[in-house]
Protein backbone atom coordinates (compact mmCIF):
# COMPACT_ATOMS: atom_id res chain seq x y z
CA UNK A 1 0.00 0.00 0.00
CA UNK A 2 1.13 3.24 -0.86
CA UNK A 3 2.05 6.24 1.48
CA UNK A 4 0.14 9.21 1.16
CA UNK A 5 2.16 12.36 1.05
CA UNK A 6 1.16 16.12 2.57
CA UNK A 7 1.43 19.11 0.66
CA UNK A 8 0.59 22.25 2.40
CA UNK A 9 -1.00 24.46 0.36
CA UNK A 10 0.76 27.94 1.37
CA UNK A 11 3.53 26.12 -0.92
CA UNK A 12 1.07 25.64 -3.67
CA UNK A 13 0.64 29.60 -3.10
CA UNK A 14 4.25 30.17 -2.94
CA UNK A 15 4.85 28.66 -6.29
CA UNK A 16 1.71 29.68 -8.21
CA UNK A 17 3.08 33.18 -7.49
CA UNK A 18 7.05 32.66 -7.89
CA UNK A 19 5.69 30.85 -11.58
CA UNK A 20 3.46 33.94 -12.18
CA UNK A 21 6.27 36.27 -12.35
CA UNK A 22 8.81 34.24 -14.28
CA UNK A 23 6.14 33.05 -17.13
CA UNK A 24 5.49 36.79 -17.89
CA UNK A 25 8.91 38.34 -17.59
CA UNK A 26 11.47 35.25 -18.89
CA UNK A 27 10.54 34.26 -22.55
CA UNK A 28 10.76 30.30 -22.48
CA UNK A 29 13.36 28.80 -23.48
CA UNK A 30 12.25 26.76 -26.21
CA UNK A 31 9.89 29.53 -27.80
CA UNK A 32 13.60 31.57 -27.88
CA UNK A 33 15.12 29.07 -29.91
CA UNK A 34 12.45 28.78 -32.58
CA UNK A 35 12.09 32.49 -32.98
CA UNK A 36 15.78 32.54 -33.50
CA UNK A 37 15.58 29.48 -36.19
CA UNK A 38 12.78 31.49 -38.10
CA UNK A 39 14.58 34.39 -37.97
CA UNK A 40 17.38 32.83 -39.87
CA UNK A 41 14.88 31.07 -42.44
CA UNK A 42 12.44 34.58 -43.04
CA UNK A 43 13.13 36.19 -46.46
CA UNK A 44 11.59 38.85 -45.96
CA UNK A 45 13.68 41.94 -44.63
CA UNK A 46 10.94 43.40 -42.38
CA UNK A 47 10.04 40.13 -40.92
CA UNK A 48 13.60 39.56 -39.70
CA UNK A 49 13.53 43.03 -38.08
CA UNK A 50 10.32 41.97 -36.63
CA UNK A 51 11.70 38.71 -35.29
CA UNK A 52 15.04 40.36 -33.98
CA UNK A 53 12.96 42.60 -32.10
CA UNK A 54 11.29 39.96 -30.39
CA UNK A 55 14.36 38.94 -29.02
CA UNK A 56 15.69 42.07 -27.93
CA UNK A 57 12.45 42.68 -26.07
CA UNK A 58 13.35 39.10 -24.36
CA UNK A 59 16.62 40.61 -23.29
CA UNK A 60 15.41 43.28 -21.90
CA UNK A 61 12.40 41.93 -20.03
CA UNK A 62 14.85 39.49 -18.25
CA UNK A 63 16.99 41.97 -17.63
CA UNK A 64 14.94 44.76 -16.16
CA UNK A 65 12.31 42.37 -14.63
CA UNK A 66 9.61 44.24 -16.94
CA UNK A 67 7.21 41.67 -18.23
CA UNK A 68 7.87 40.59 -21.59
CA UNK A 69 3.98 42.26 -23.15
CA UNK A 70 2.15 44.31 -20.91
CA UNK A 71 -0.84 42.17 -21.25
CA UNK A 72 0.45 39.88 -18.68
CA UNK A 73 -2.89 37.81 -19.09
CA UNK A 74 -5.36 36.11 -17.24
CA UNK A 75 -3.82 33.46 -15.17
CA UNK A 76 -4.88 29.84 -16.57
CA UNK A 77 -3.41 27.47 -14.11
CA UNK A 78 -3.18 23.66 -14.97
CA UNK A 79 -3.25 21.49 -11.75
CA UNK A 80 -1.93 17.47 -11.72
CA UNK A 81 -2.58 16.83 -8.24
CA UNK A 82 -1.30 13.02 -7.52
CA UNK A 83 -4.11 10.88 -5.62
CA UNK A 84 -1.57 10.28 -3.44
CA UNK A 85 -1.27 13.67 -2.21
CA UNK A 86 -3.40 14.90 1.02
CA UNK A 87 -3.37 18.61 0.82
CA UNK A 88 -3.30 20.63 3.82
CA UNK A 89 -3.72 24.03 5.56
CA UNK A 90 -6.29 25.08 3.81
CA UNK A 91 -8.38 25.50 0.43
CA UNK A 92 -6.63 24.64 -2.48
CA UNK A 93 -8.31 27.28 -4.97
CA UNK A 94 -7.73 29.83 -2.49
CA UNK A 95 -4.17 29.30 -2.14
CA UNK A 96 -3.72 29.31 -6.20
CA UNK A 97 -5.94 32.52 -5.92
CA UNK A 98 -4.09 33.98 -3.18
CA UNK A 99 -0.76 32.73 -5.80
CA UNK A 100 -2.14 34.81 -8.69
CA UNK A 101 -3.10 37.75 -6.31
CA UNK A 102 0.78 37.65 -4.79
CA UNK A 103 2.82 37.16 -8.52
CA UNK A 104 0.73 39.77 -9.88
CA UNK A 105 1.43 42.41 -8.07
CA UNK A 106 4.81 41.79 -6.61
CA UNK A 107 6.18 41.55 -10.01
CA UNK A 108 4.49 44.49 -11.16
CA UNK A 109 2.06 42.45 -13.91
CA UNK A 110 -0.92 44.30 -15.30
CA UNK A 111 -3.78 42.99 -13.74
CA UNK A 112 -6.84 42.56 -16.58
CA UNK A 113 -9.78 40.51 -15.15
CA UNK A 114 -12.83 42.55 -14.79
CA UNK A 115 -16.81 42.34 -14.56
CA UNK A 116 -17.77 41.50 -18.60
CA UNK A 117 -20.83 43.72 -18.10
CA UNK A 118 -19.48 46.76 -15.92
CA UNK A 119 -16.00 46.13 -17.30
CA UNK A 120 -15.01 47.19 -13.52
CA UNK A 121 -11.58 45.62 -12.90
CA UNK A 122 -11.25 42.76 -9.81
CA UNK A 123 -8.15 44.20 -9.26
CA UNK A 124 -5.93 41.64 -8.54
CA UNK A 125 -6.06 39.71 -11.61
CA UNK A 126 -8.49 36.52 -9.87
CA UNK A 127 -10.20 34.52 -10.34
CA UNK A 128 -7.71 32.34 -11.64
CA UNK A 129 -8.81 30.03 -14.53
CA UNK A 130 -8.44 26.57 -12.75
CA UNK A 131 -8.03 22.88 -14.56
CA UNK A 132 -7.54 20.08 -12.22
CA UNK A 133 -6.85 16.79 -12.72
CA UNK A 134 -6.02 13.79 -10.65
CA UNK A 135 -3.20 11.28 -11.76
CA UNK A 136 -1.03 8.79 -10.58
CA UNK A 137 1.51 9.09 -7.95
CA UNK A 138 2.24 11.45 -5.02
CA UNK A 139 3.63 14.61 -6.31
CA UNK A 140 1.34 17.97 -7.55
CA UNK A 141 2.48 19.22 -10.72
CA UNK A 142 1.72 22.97 -11.69
CA UNK A 143 1.22 24.78 -15.13
CA UNK A 144 0.78 28.62 -15.41
CA UNK A 145 -0.32 29.87 -18.58
CA UNK A 146 -0.72 33.52 -18.59
CA UNK A 147 -2.79 34.37 -21.63
CA UNK A 148 -3.07 37.55 -23.31
CA UNK A 149 -6.63 39.04 -24.72
CA UNK A 150 -5.04 39.71 -28.36
CA UNK A 151 -4.48 36.31 -29.57
CA UNK A 152 -7.57 34.81 -26.86
CA UNK A 153 -10.02 36.79 -29.10
CA UNK A 154 -9.24 34.91 -32.26
CA UNK A 155 -9.65 31.57 -30.90
CA UNK A 156 -12.56 29.95 -31.78
CA UNK A 157 -15.06 26.32 -31.42
CA UNK A 158 -16.39 24.39 -33.95
CA UNK A 159 -19.01 21.77 -34.27
CA UNK A 160 -18.87 20.38 -37.25
CA UNK A 161 -21.03 17.75 -38.97
CA UNK A 162 -18.98 14.27 -39.29
CA UNK A 163 -19.43 14.23 -42.88
CA UNK A 164 -17.04 17.29 -43.40
CA UNK A 165 -14.33 15.23 -42.25
CA UNK A 166 -10.48 15.77 -42.02
CA UNK A 167 -10.72 18.12 -45.17
CA UNK A 168 -13.46 20.20 -43.31
CA UNK A 169 -11.80 20.16 -40.22
CA UNK A 170 -8.24 21.39 -41.92
CA UNK A 171 -10.16 23.94 -43.69
CA UNK A 172 -12.22 25.65 -40.07
CA UNK A 173 -8.24 25.77 -38.79
CA UNK A 174 -6.90 27.15 -41.55
CA UNK A 175 -9.78 30.04 -41.91
CA UNK A 176 -9.48 30.96 -38.21
CA UNK A 177 -5.60 31.06 -38.94
CA UNK A 178 -6.44 32.98 -41.73
CA UNK A 179 -8.79 35.49 -40.21
CA UNK A 180 -7.05 36.17 -37.13
CA UNK A 181 -4.10 37.38 -39.66
CA UNK A 182 -2.25 40.17 -37.04
CA UNK A 183 -4.36 40.06 -35.33
CA UNK A 184 -2.75 37.50 -32.27
CA UNK A 185 0.48 38.97 -32.52
CA UNK A 186 2.02 36.34 -35.12
CA UNK A 187 4.22 34.08 -35.53
CA UNK A 188 1.60 32.20 -33.69
CA UNK A 189 1.65 28.82 -31.96
CA UNK A 190 -1.75 27.25 -32.88
CA UNK A 191 -3.06 24.26 -30.43
CA UNK A 192 -5.96 22.37 -32.26
CA UNK A 193 -7.79 19.59 -30.27
CA UNK A 194 -10.23 17.64 -33.17
CA UNK A 195 -13.43 15.53 -31.09
CA UNK A 196 -14.63 15.40 -27.37
CA UNK A 197 -17.42 17.43 -26.52
CA UNK A 198 -17.67 21.29 -26.78
CA UNK A 199 -16.21 21.79 -23.69
CA UNK A 200 -13.67 19.17 -23.53
CA UNK A 201 -12.23 20.43 -26.93
CA UNK A 202 -11.73 24.14 -25.85
CA UNK A 203 -10.16 22.63 -22.45
CA UNK A 204 -7.96 20.29 -24.66
CA UNK A 205 -7.13 22.60 -27.15
CA UNK A 206 -5.62 24.78 -24.44
CA UNK A 207 -3.62 22.38 -22.63
CA UNK A 208 -1.80 21.46 -26.06
CA UNK A 209 0.12 25.16 -25.45
CA UNK A 210 1.53 23.32 -22.63
CA UNK A 211 4.19 21.31 -25.02
CA UNK A 212 7.62 22.66 -26.04
CA UNK A 213 7.51 23.89 -29.13
CA UNK A 214 10.08 21.45 -30.46
CA UNK A 215 8.22 18.52 -29.18
CA UNK A 216 6.71 15.51 -31.73
CA UNK A 217 3.33 14.29 -31.03
CA UNK A 218 3.17 11.39 -29.37
CA UNK A 219 0.13 10.11 -31.46
CA UNK A 220 1.72 9.41 -35.13
CA UNK A 221 -2.12 10.43 -36.50
CA UNK A 222 -1.50 14.07 -35.29
CA UNK A 223 1.86 14.32 -35.47
CA UNK A 224 1.35 14.55 -39.46
CA UNK A 225 -1.42 16.95 -38.94
CA UNK A 226 0.72 19.53 -37.29
CA UNK A 227 3.75 19.21 -39.89
CA UNK A 228 1.17 19.88 -42.85
CA UNK A 229 -0.75 22.19 -41.18
CA UNK A 230 2.07 24.28 -39.59
CA UNK A 231 3.61 24.10 -43.38
CA UNK A 232 0.35 25.29 -44.75
CA UNK A 233 0.05 27.90 -42.50
CA UNK A 234 3.23 29.50 -43.18
CA UNK A 235 2.32 29.53 -47.06
CA UNK A 236 -0.35 32.05 -45.75
CA UNK A 237 2.16 35.11 -46.43
CA UNK A 238 1.53 36.53 -43.12
CA UNK A 239 4.75 36.46 -41.55
CA UNK A 240 5.67 37.98 -37.69
CA UNK A 241 3.87 40.79 -36.93
CA UNK A 242 1.89 40.00 -40.39
CA UNK A 243 3.66 42.57 -41.92
CA UNK A 244 4.42 40.16 -44.37
CA UNK A 245 6.50 37.05 -44.77
CA UNK A 246 7.15 33.07 -44.19
CA UNK A 247 7.33 33.25 -40.32
CA UNK A 248 3.28 32.96 -39.61
CA UNK A 249 3.48 30.19 -37.08
CA UNK A 250 5.87 28.40 -34.98
CA UNK A 251 4.30 25.13 -34.32
CA UNK A 252 0.57 23.72 -34.64
CA UNK A 253 0.10 21.37 -31.92
CA UNK A 254 -2.92 18.46 -32.40
CA UNK A 255 -4.75 16.70 -29.97
CA UNK A 256 -6.99 14.04 -31.03
CA UNK A 257 -9.94 12.43 -28.85
CA UNK A 258 -12.94 10.24 -30.04
CA UNK A 259 -16.35 12.02 -30.33
CA UNK A 260 -19.97 11.14 -29.71
CA UNK A 261 -21.25 9.22 -33.59
CA UNK A 262 -23.25 12.26 -34.58
CA UNK A 263 -20.32 14.95 -34.00
CA UNK A 264 -17.34 16.36 -34.57
CA UNK A 265 -15.89 18.99 -32.47
CA UNK A 266 -12.93 21.38 -33.62
CA UNK A 267 -11.05 23.92 -30.86
CA UNK A 268 -8.45 25.89 -31.90
CA UNK A 269 -6.88 27.89 -29.36
CA UNK A 270 -4.44 30.67 -30.98
CA UNK A 271 -1.54 31.75 -28.79
CA UNK A 272 0.88 34.21 -29.86
CA UNK A 273 4.74 34.51 -30.14
CA UNK A 274 5.66 34.05 -26.45
CA UNK A 275 3.86 31.05 -26.05
CA UNK A 276 4.11 31.92 -22.02
CA UNK A 277 4.07 29.52 -19.46
CA UNK A 278 6.29 27.87 -17.21
CA UNK A 279 5.99 24.35 -14.41
CA UNK A 280 6.91 23.38 -11.32
CA UNK A 281 6.67 19.71 -9.13
CA UNK A 282 6.05 19.74 -5.80
CA UNK B 1 15.15 49.28 -46.43
CA UNK B 2 14.76 52.95 -47.07
CA UNK B 3 15.29 54.98 -43.89
CA UNK B 4 12.70 55.99 -41.35
CA UNK B 5 10.89 59.01 -41.51
CA UNK B 6 10.91 60.93 -38.35
CA UNK B 7 7.36 62.52 -37.11
CA UNK B 8 6.59 64.45 -34.34
CA UNK B 9 3.45 65.30 -33.27
CA UNK B 10 0.94 67.40 -33.27
CA UNK B 11 0.88 66.21 -37.15
CA UNK B 12 -0.23 68.36 -40.15
CA UNK B 13 -2.44 67.17 -42.65
CA UNK B 14 0.78 67.35 -44.98
CA UNK B 15 2.80 65.18 -42.49
CA UNK B 16 0.15 62.48 -42.84
CA UNK B 17 -0.39 62.61 -46.63
CA UNK B 18 2.99 61.85 -47.65
CA UNK B 19 3.09 58.20 -45.50
CA UNK B 20 2.87 55.57 -47.70
CA UNK B 21 1.82 51.84 -46.46
CA UNK B 22 5.27 49.95 -45.54
CA UNK B 23 7.08 53.20 -44.53
CA UNK B 24 9.34 52.70 -41.20
CA UNK B 25 8.25 55.69 -38.95
CA UNK B 26 10.10 56.96 -35.65
CA UNK B 27 7.82 59.25 -33.31
CA UNK B 28 9.26 61.50 -30.83
CA UNK B 29 7.58 63.94 -29.11
CA UNK B 30 3.84 63.92 -27.09
CA UNK B 31 1.36 61.32 -27.54
CA UNK B 32 -1.86 60.09 -25.83
CA UNK B 33 -2.77 56.52 -24.93
CA UNK B 34 -6.50 55.33 -24.92
CA UNK B 35 -8.06 51.78 -25.71
CA UNK B 36 -11.71 49.97 -25.16
CA UNK B 37 -12.92 51.96 -22.10
CA UNK B 38 -11.20 55.45 -22.62
CA UNK B 39 -12.52 55.31 -26.10
CA UNK B 40 -15.88 54.85 -25.21
CA UNK B 41 -15.62 57.57 -22.69
CA UNK B 42 -14.07 60.38 -25.05
CA UNK B 43 -16.65 59.92 -27.43
CA UNK B 44 -19.64 60.28 -25.19
CA UNK B 45 -18.29 63.39 -24.13
CA UNK B 46 -18.00 64.64 -27.31
CA UNK B 47 -21.68 63.79 -27.93
CA UNK B 48 -22.82 65.39 -25.06
CA UNK B 49 -21.11 68.47 -26.42
CA UNK B 50 -17.82 67.97 -23.36
CA UNK B 51 -13.84 68.71 -24.18
CA UNK B 52 -12.27 65.53 -24.70
CA UNK B 53 -9.33 64.94 -22.43
CA UNK B 54 -6.43 66.06 -25.01
CA UNK B 55 -6.71 68.10 -28.02
CA UNK B 56 -7.32 65.94 -30.88
CA UNK B 57 -6.62 68.22 -33.54
CA UNK B 58 -2.90 66.99 -35.08
CA UNK B 59 -2.78 63.89 -32.06
CA UNK B 60 -1.41 60.81 -32.07
CA UNK B 61 -3.37 57.96 -30.52
CA UNK B 62 -1.25 55.25 -29.09
CA UNK B 63 -3.65 51.54 -28.37
CA UNK B 64 -2.36 50.63 -25.13
CA UNK B 65 -2.64 49.44 -21.43
CA UNK B 66 0.69 49.14 -19.70
CA UNK B 67 1.73 47.26 -16.97
CA UNK B 68 2.35 48.66 -13.80
CA UNK B 69 5.74 51.19 -13.61
CA UNK B 70 8.35 48.82 -11.53
CA UNK B 71 10.57 51.33 -8.81
CA UNK B 72 12.60 54.22 -10.43
CA UNK B 73 10.30 53.44 -13.87
CA UNK B 74 7.99 55.88 -15.90
CA UNK B 75 5.47 52.88 -17.00
CA UNK B 76 5.98 49.39 -17.23
CA UNK B 77 5.59 47.17 -20.54
CA UNK B 78 3.89 49.15 -23.33
CA UNK B 79 3.13 47.47 -26.35
CA UNK B 80 0.17 48.26 -29.20
CA UNK B 81 -3.23 46.49 -28.11
CA UNK B 82 -5.77 44.77 -30.88
CA UNK B 83 -7.06 47.44 -33.04
CA UNK B 84 -10.13 46.55 -34.04
CA UNK B 85 -12.13 46.96 -30.46
CA UNK B 86 -11.60 50.69 -31.56
CA UNK B 87 -13.27 50.81 -34.80
CA UNK B 88 -16.45 51.54 -33.96
CA UNK B 89 -15.17 54.32 -32.44
CA UNK B 90 -12.30 55.40 -34.35
CA UNK B 91 -13.98 57.67 -36.90
CA UNK B 92 -15.81 60.27 -34.64
CA UNK B 93 -12.29 60.60 -33.18
CA UNK B 94 -10.86 60.99 -37.05
CA UNK B 95 -13.84 63.96 -37.75
CA UNK B 96 -12.33 65.76 -34.85
CA UNK B 97 -8.05 65.92 -35.79
CA UNK B 98 -7.06 62.88 -34.78
CA UNK B 99 -4.04 62.50 -37.53
CA UNK B 100 -2.56 59.06 -36.40
CA UNK B 101 -3.59 55.43 -34.53
CA UNK B 102 -0.56 53.27 -33.21
CA UNK B 103 -1.87 49.74 -32.53
CA UNK B 104 -1.62 46.41 -34.15
CA UNK B 105 -4.35 44.35 -36.28
CA UNK B 106 -6.68 45.24 -38.99
CA UNK B 107 -9.01 48.10 -39.06
CA UNK B 108 -12.49 47.35 -40.78
CA UNK B 109 -13.56 49.15 -44.11
CA UNK B 110 -15.19 52.01 -42.21
CA UNK B 111 -11.82 53.06 -40.44
CA UNK B 112 -10.02 52.57 -43.59
CA UNK B 113 -12.60 55.46 -45.50
CA UNK B 114 -12.33 57.19 -42.46
CA UNK B 115 -8.81 57.63 -42.45
CA UNK B 116 -8.88 58.41 -46.28
CA UNK B 117 -11.54 61.02 -45.84
CA UNK B 118 -10.44 62.92 -42.62
CA UNK B 119 -6.65 62.43 -43.59
CA UNK B 120 -5.41 60.09 -40.74
CA UNK B 121 -3.32 57.21 -40.69
CA UNK B 122 -2.85 53.77 -39.14
CA UNK B 123 0.78 52.62 -37.88
CA UNK B 124 1.84 49.69 -36.00
CA UNK B 125 4.20 48.96 -33.53
CA UNK B 126 5.65 45.58 -33.07
CA UNK B 127 2.71 43.39 -30.91
CA UNK B 128 4.36 41.99 -27.95
CA UNK B 129 7.34 43.45 -27.70
CA UNK B 130 6.34 45.54 -24.46
CA UNK B 131 9.59 46.17 -22.84
CA UNK B 132 11.34 47.23 -25.58
CA UNK B 133 8.78 50.16 -26.29
CA UNK B 134 8.88 51.05 -22.65
CA UNK B 135 12.45 52.13 -23.34
CA UNK B 136 10.89 54.72 -26.15
CA UNK B 137 8.79 56.29 -23.43
CA UNK B 138 10.49 58.74 -21.16
CA UNK B 139 7.62 60.44 -19.16
CA UNK B 140 4.25 59.29 -18.48
CA UNK B 141 1.17 60.80 -16.84
CA UNK B 142 -2.21 60.05 -16.20
CA UNK B 143 -4.54 62.70 -17.32
CA UNK B 144 -7.58 61.49 -17.55
CA UNK B 145 -10.33 58.46 -15.95
CA UNK B 146 -7.47 57.42 -13.42
CA UNK B 147 -10.18 54.93 -11.70
CA UNK B 148 -9.69 52.68 -15.04
CA UNK B 149 -6.02 51.84 -14.15
CA UNK B 150 -4.59 50.08 -17.19
CA UNK B 151 -6.94 51.72 -19.65
CA UNK B 152 -6.66 54.91 -18.02
CA UNK B 153 -5.30 58.01 -20.49
CA UNK B 154 -1.95 59.03 -20.50
CA UNK B 155 0.53 62.11 -21.46
CA UNK B 156 3.31 60.14 -23.06
CA UNK B 157 6.61 61.93 -24.06
CA UNK B 158 8.42 59.54 -26.26
CA UNK B 159 11.89 59.19 -28.46
CA UNK B 160 12.03 57.26 -31.59
CA UNK B 161 9.70 55.03 -30.83
CA UNK B 162 9.86 52.63 -34.12
CA UNK B 163 6.79 51.76 -36.04
CA UNK B 164 5.17 50.57 -39.78
CA UNK B 165 2.68 52.44 -41.54
CA UNK B 166 -0.13 50.11 -42.21
CA UNK B 167 -2.46 51.86 -43.79
CA UNK B 168 -1.99 55.71 -45.50
CA UNK B 169 -4.31 57.68 -46.61
CA UNK B 170 -4.37 56.72 -50.55
CA UNK B 171 -5.97 53.42 -49.48
CA UNK B 172 -2.50 51.47 -49.26
CA UNK B 173 -2.33 48.42 -46.58
CA UNK B 174 0.63 46.84 -45.44
CA UNK B 175 -0.98 43.96 -43.87
CA UNK B 176 -2.95 43.39 -47.45
CA UNK B 177 0.33 43.51 -49.54
CA UNK B 178 2.68 41.88 -46.88
CA UNK B 179 0.72 39.17 -46.83
CA UNK B 180 0.11 39.17 -51.30
CA UNK B 181 4.11 39.90 -51.50
CA UNK B 182 5.07 36.52 -49.37
CA UNK B 183 2.23 34.11 -50.19
CA UNK B 184 2.44 30.70 -51.69
CA UNK B 185 0.54 27.65 -53.02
Amino acid sequence: MSSVRTVEVSAIADTVARLCGEADIILPEDVRQAITQAKADEPSPVGREVLERLLENADIAAEEKMPICQDCGLAIIFIDVGQDVHITGGDLTEAINQGVRRGYEENYLRKSSCHPFSRVNTGDNTPAIIHTRIVPGDKVQIWVVPKGGGAENMSKVFLLTPAVGLAGVKKVVMDTVKNAGPNPCPPVIVGVAVGGTFEQAAVAAKRTLLRKLDSVSSDPEAAVLEEEWLEDINKLGMGPAGLGGHTSCLKVFVDIIPCHIASLPVAVNMQCHAARHKEAVL
Amino acid sequence: MSEPIRLTPPLSEADVASLKAGDKVLVSGTIYTGRDAAHKRIVETLAEGGTPPFPLEGAMIFYVGPSPPPPGRVIGAAGPTTSYRMDSYAPVLMEQGLRAMIGKGKRNDEVKQAMAKYKAVYLAAIGGAGALMARCIKEAEVIAYPELGPEAVRRLVVEDMPLFVVNDVHGGDLYQQGRQAYARR
